[in-house]
């Protein structure tokens, strides 16, 4: 069973969606029991960084969730700012992260990106798997992924590397570190690639 | 590498989606969700949904018609149409949305678009920007409620005040191109492109995919939405929802040319 968190991070909708045309059963988890019994969590991702961790450090979620992800290894996905949160901190808010992976939120520096649009990085782009990973198994990387953001992960150990991605520059797009797992894209919204992200990741 | 996106625009009204010309005469074009259900087997880079009804009736948004829809987009998803507060669109995205669009509310109240980034984060924060020609010196400027209120505002003036704030996109829509299919208003893109670092997409005027080539070549990476483009067919505009594949894209628009 996976279990999707409700942090306030909104679009918990888009993946249930799938999960519902995959077939695959999953429960929602908005308090510390409903979290207590998940063999498999993702953390959603549509939100800004203070607004979710504030309701992770108020929901009593936070304590679960370290529990479960540091000590139990039960397998993790963030997306998006559900990446961001297991950051050390970030540039977007004040309040620390999770610290789950060594790393801090940084601003996407507009004075690097030449051509305009700037920020956010918005549409779909392509991602490099850089250490090879069931999560993408049959993902077409050309295709990529919808990516919606203006911050990133400058990430200190270079072994948390999943897959890059090139916006100005190569940045971080998707980490790994045991049991954890995390990509800045949508997958929830990125059609046939996304649905097999998720399918992966229910089989891992 | 980021490639600029292809975005079908669907209009709401009376429950059913339409397609106006100048923003007016609207003719029913089809069900919401039939059409949503197309789009995603056609796999669309994204979708606008505008509900013009909203802030003409002085009401919020249709919550189930959004729940409705979000259901079955697996494609991003910009909902627009009678947004005035923050809690309206935190329970958007909760919904299944991406992006929450704004049109007179923030035209109006500034602070509410900050307000609004601080909870869903700026980059979900879209403005739609419906624009045409006013007076004798032929300035352009925003309207709002369909085209029929005047703002006062300018559309350069506002978009630098935009730039400034820091919103996720703005959508610049030509009043007097829409439904026309004659082309894209290439001369005020550029003008915005100048003043404004973000996101844009551009509405109003698309007839053909050379239409979308044309604002592609000029700006590579761009939001290129349209409403007659992606739901009519032939010159008599039978109702057909159409959309180019992967592989038209590539072909058509060099995407992975570097």
């Amino acid at each position: 069973m996976i279990t999707i968190v409700d942090y306030g991070s909104g679009n918990i909708n888009a993946i249930t969606n799938i999960y519902k045309l995959l077939k695959t059963p999953f429960s929602i988890a908005s308090t510390a029991s409903e979290l207590e019994s998940a063999e498999k969590i993702i953390l959603p991702g549509v939100g800004s960084f203070d607004y979710c961790m504030s309701k992770l450090n108020n929901s009593g979620l936070k304590e679960v969730l370290n529990k479960k992800v540091l000590k139990d290894k039960v397998p993790v996905l963030g997306i998006c700012i559900g990446l961001h949160i297991m950051a050390l901190d970030s540039e977007e808010g004040v309040l620390p992260g999770l610290g789950w992976i060594e790393g801090n939120i940084k601003k996407f520096d507009e004075s690097k990106l030449l051509e305009k649009p700037k920020i956010p990085h918005m549409g779909w782009n392509s991602i490099k798997v850089e250490s090879v990973h069931e999560l993408f198994k049959e993902v077409n990387q050309t295709q990529g992924f919808y990516f919606i953001h203006s911050y990133y992960i400058d990430i200190i150990n270079k072994k948390n590397i999943m897959t890059t991605t090139d916006y100005g520059g190569n940045f971080v797009s998707g980490i790994t570190s045991s049991n954890i797992y995390a990509v800045q894209f949508h997958p929830e919204k990125s059609h046939t690639n996304g649905m097999k992200l998720l399918k992966n990741f229910s089989d891992l | 590498m980021l490639r600029p996106r292809i975005i079908p625009s669907l209009l709401v009204h009376k429950k059913g989606l339409v397609k106006t010309e100048e923003f007016k005469q609207s003719k029913y074009v089809g069900d919401p969700i039939n059409a949503v259900k197309i789009f995603n087997e056609k796999e669309v880079d994204e979708l606008i949904v505008l509900d013009i009804d909203a802030t003409i009736e002085n009401r919020g948004p249709d919550f189930k018609m959004i729940k409705n829809l979000a259901v079955e987009c697996r494609m991003p998803f910009c909902y627009g149409g009678g947004v005035t507060t923050v809690d309206e669109a935190k329970k958007i995205v909760q919904l299944g949305a991406e992006k929450v669009a704004f049109s007179s509310a923030a035209i109006n109240n500034l602070s509410l678009l900050k307000q609004v980034g601080a909870v869903i984060g700026v980059q979900s924060v879209v403005v739609v920007l419906d624009y045409k020609k006013k007076g004798i010196f032929g300035k352009l400027e925003i309207f709002t409620h369909n085209g029929n209120k005047a703002t006062g505002k300018g559309l350069f003036d506002f978009v630098k005040v935009l730039d400034g704030i820091g919103v996720g996109e703005i959508v610049l829509n030509s009043i007097e191109r829409d439904g026309k299919m004659k082309g894209y208003d290439i001369t005020t893109v550029e003008k915005v492109r100048d003043v404004f670092q973000g996101p844009i997409t551009v509405l109003g005027g698309a007839g053909k995919l050379e239409d979308i080539k044309t604002l592609i070549n000029k700006f590579k990476i761009i939001g290129a939405a349209a409403g007659s483009l992606f739901v009519f067919k032939g010159k008599y505009k039978a109702v057909l929802i159409n959309y180019p594949t992967f592989e038209e894209k590539k072909f058509f628009f060099n995407f992975y040319e570097k």
